[in-house]
C-alpha cells in the first residue's frame, strides 16, 4: 500500500471518530486501549439496555450509509427479548460513488469498530456479528480479521469480554463484486449466500433478517461513532452538529479541488467552506458549477445552490441527500451529458434486475444518454430523460432505481443547457 | 479437490461462522477466496463448494453469475482494474483507461496472449479522494497517470 489516506490534521476539522488516525499503531489493540479504548463498552455494561439506546437516540445520531435514519430508533425496533437469536451485521460494502471514508475507520481504527459493535450487541442482546465487507476491500478483510484475532486472543472478543462475562463472536464476510449488496435486505441475501436482491420490506430485518433472525444492520462509521457516544455522553456528542443532526461526520472530498480528502467535520458544516478552505479551493482556478452532495445518488446542487450548512434537513430542504457522505466538485468545465451517461453506466450495470422499472430504466436511459452524447441526440430526448427517470421513481423493492433517477432528473432540468448545446452541434454538421 | 493448507484452514473457520444448518452462506466467501487459488471459477470448483457448503451446485452457479468479481475464465496473473466512476472521470479516469487499452493491447476483460496482464473497467471502488484509482489484484493505487501506470506495468513485468 503507497502512502496513509488520512490527511495531516486540519483546524477546521473536528476528530472525534478519526482521532486515533495517524497515531503509531493505531490499529492495534494496545495503541486504542490507551487512548480511550473500551471505556465506553465497560460503561455501557454497567447501564441497562434502554438507557444505552437512550443515550445513542440523545446524541442524534443519523445512520452514516445513507438514509440518515436515526440510529437509537432503529436499535430500539430490533426485538430484544424475541425467542430467536438477535444479529448484528456491519455494512462495509461501501461502493456509491464518491464515498471512501470506511476504508479509513477499519484500516486506521478496527478496535473501535468492534468496540461500537460490542455496545450494540449489549443493547439487543446479540451475541453474534459478521462485518461485511465488498470484495475489492481484500486488504481490509485481512486488516479486519487481523484486529478481531487480537480482540480474541486478549480477551475483548469471545465467551468473557473484557472480563465482564459478555459472550460475543464477530467474523468478517467478504462479497464479490455488487453495488446492490449495500443495501440492507440484499445484503443479507448475500450474506445467506445467494443473489443479492432486495426483499419485500416489512417485514424489516431488525423483525426478521438474516436467516430470519432479528437483525441491526448500520454502516461502519454509525458503529464507530458509538464508542466516543457512550463514553462522552450523548448530549456532547449532539452538541457537535446541529438539533436533530449529532455529531461529526466523514466527509469523502474529490473532484476538482486543490485538496481532496477525507474530513471529519460536524453536521451543519458549511459547503462553501468545504470547497474553499477544507478542499483548498477550484482546481486551476476554475468556477464552481455543481456539486454531488454525498455520493452519485444524490440530487446535484447547481453552483448557486451551494451556500448552505451540511446537515440532513438542510440537503432535504433544498431537494437533495447528505448521503453517505461523498462530496464530489464539478467545475465549470464538466460535461454534465457525459456526467449523466457514465452514472447511469454505473446504475444499469449494478441494477440486480430483480425490479422491472430499474432494469428496464436504466437500460433506457443509457442507451439515450449514450446516444445524446455521440451526438445523435433529439430534441425529445430532454423530457424523455426526466419522463423516463420518473418513472422509476418509487417503483422498486430497493432504493436502486431512486438512486439512478434523482441525480439524472436534476442534471437534465438544472443543466438544460448542456443538451442543448449537443442540439446546436449536431444542427450545424447537418446544415 | 484439493486446496492449500492455507485455504484449507479459511474454508473449516468458515464452515463454523454461520449458525447451525446455515453452510450456504459460507458460497460466496469460499468462492472468492478459492478462485484466487485456481485461478477461476471452474465446474469443478462450483461442484467442490457446493459439496462442501451442502448446497446443490446450481445454487453456487446462480451466484457465480451474479458478483462481478467472480469469473469462469482465468484472468491474466496481474488483472489491471481501472475506474472511471464520476470522481475518476472528472480528473482523467477515462484518459487513463484508454491509455491502460493501448499499453496492454488488449480491450475490456481481455487478457494480453502472454496471459501476463488482462484489463477491465470497473466501477467505484472506494479511492474517490485519491483519484484517479486503479486495483492490481487487490492492491489500490492511488493519483495514477499515465506514465505511473506504464511505470507500474513495466515494473511487474521486469520482476517475471
Amino acid at each position: 500500500m503507497a502512502k496513509q489516506l488520512y490527511n495531516p490534521p486540519s483546524p477546521l476539522e473536528t476528530r472525534v471518530l478519526s482521532k486515533r488516525f495517524g497515531l503509531e499503531g493505531s490499529e492495534t489493540l494496545d495503541v486504542y486501549l490507551a487512548n480511550d479504548g473500551f471505556k465506553a463498552f465497560l460503561k455501557a455494561k454497567e447501564m441497562t439496555p434502554e438507557a444505552i439506546i437512550e443515550e445513542v437516540k440523545t446524541s442524534a445520531l443519523r445512520g452514516r450509509g445513507g438514509a440518515g435514519f436515526p440510529t437509537g430508533l432503529k436499535w430500539s425496533f430490533v426485538p430484544r427479548t424475541s425467542p430467536k437469536p438477535r444479529v448484528l451485521v456491519v455494512n462495509a460494502d461501501e461502493s456509491e460513488p464518491g464515498c471512501c471514508k470506511d476504508r479509513l475507520l477499519i484500516e486506521y481504527d478496527p478496535h473501535q469498530l468492534i468496540e461500537g459493535i460490542l455496545i450494540a450487541s449489549l443493547a439487543v442482546d446479540a451475541h453474534v456479528g459478521y462485518v461485511y465487507v465488498r470484495g475489492e476491500y481484500r486488504y481490509l478483510v485481512e486488516k479486519m480479521d487481523r484486529a478481531i484475532e487480537e480482540a480474541y486472543a486478549r480477551g475483548y472478543l469471545g465467551d468473557n469480554v473484557a472480563g465482564t462475562g459478555w459472550k460475543f463472536d464477530l467474523h468478517t464476510h467478504s462479497g464479490a463484486g455488487a453495488y446492490e449488496c449495500g443495501e440492507e435486505t440484499a445484503l443479507l441475501d448475500s450474506l445467506e449466500g445467494k443473489r443479492g436482491v432486495p426483499r419485500m420490506k416489512p417485514p424489516f430485518p431488525a423483525v426478521a433478517g438474516a436467516w430470519g433472525m432479528p437483525t441491526l444492520l448500520n454502516n461502519v462509521e454509525t458503529f464507530s461513532a458509538i464508542p466516543p457516544i457512550i463514553r462522552d455522553g450523548g448530549a456532547a456528542f449532539a452538541a457537535l452538529g446541529t438539533p436533530k443532526n449529532g455529531g461529526t461526520r466523514l466527509m469523502c472530498l474529490s473532484g476538482h479541488v486543490n485538496k481532496p480528502g477525507v474530513y471529519e467535520i460536524p453536521l451543519g458544516f458549511p459547503m462553501m467552506k468545504a470547497i474553499n478552505e477544507l478542499g483548498g479551493g477550484m482546481r486551476n482556478g476554475k468556477k464552481l458549477k455543481a456539486v454531488v452532495p454525498g455520493g452519485s445518488s444524490c440530487p446535484l446542487l447547481k453552483a448557486d445552490e451551494c451556500d448552505i450548512p451540511m446537515d440532513y434537513d438542510t440537503l432535504a430542504k433544498v431537494g437533495s441527500m447528505l448521503g453517505a457522505g461523498g462530496m464530489v466538485v464539478l467545475d465549470e468545465d464538466t460535461d454534465m451529458v457525459k456526467f449523466a451517461l457514465r452514472i447511469m453506466r454505473f446504475y444499469q450495470h449494478e441494477s440486480c434486475g430483480w425490479c422491472i422499472p430499474c432494469r428496464e430504466g436504466t437500460t433506457w436511459l443509457r442507451k439515450i444518454l449514450q446516444r445524446f452524447s455521440d451526438g445523435h441526440g433529439r430534441r425529445e430526448d430532454i423530457s424523455l430523460i426526466g419522463e423516463l427517470s420518473k418513472n422509476m421513481l418509487g417503483r422498486t423493492f430497493c432504493a436502486l432505481g431512486d438512486a439512478a433517477a434523482m441525480p439524472t432528473i436534476s442534471i437534465v432540468e438544472k443543466f438544460t443547457e448542456d443538451f442543448e448545446k449537443y442540439l446546436v452541434a449536431k444542427e450545424a454538421v447537418a446544415v | 479437490m484439493t486446496f492449500s493448507p492455507q485455504l484449507e484452514q479459511r474454508f473449516a473457520k468458515l464452515l463454523t461462522r454461520y449458525p447451525e444448518g446455515r453452510t450456504r452462506s459460507a458460497v460466496i466467501p469460499m468462492l472468492i477466496y478459492a478462485q484466487d487459488e485456481v485461478g477461476a471459477v471452474t465446474r469443478e470448483l462450483i461442484d467442490e463448494v457446493a459439496k462442501r457448503c451442502k448446497v446443490t451446485p446450481v445454487q453456487v452457479d446462480e451466484v457465480v453469475g451474479y458478483y462481478s468479481m467472480l469469473h469462469r475464465k482465468p484472468q491474466g496473473k496481474f488483472h489491471v482494474q481501472v475506474c472511471t466512476n464520476i470522481s475518476c472521470l472528472l480528473v482523467g479516469g477515462e484518459e487513463l483507461y484508454e491509455h491502460a487499452k493501448k499499453k496492454l493491447g488488449v480491450g475490456h476483460k481481455e487478457t494480453t496472449a502472454d496471459g501476463q496482464f488482462s484489463l477491465e473497467e470497473v466501477e467505484c471502488m472506494g479511492a474517490c479522494s485519491w483519484a484517479p484509482a486503479v486495483e492490481i489484484n487487490y492492491d489500490f493505487h492511488h493519483h495514477v497517470t499515465p506514465e505511473k501506470l506504464d511505470q507500474l506495468i513495466d515494473g511487474l513485468r521486469k520482476a517475471q
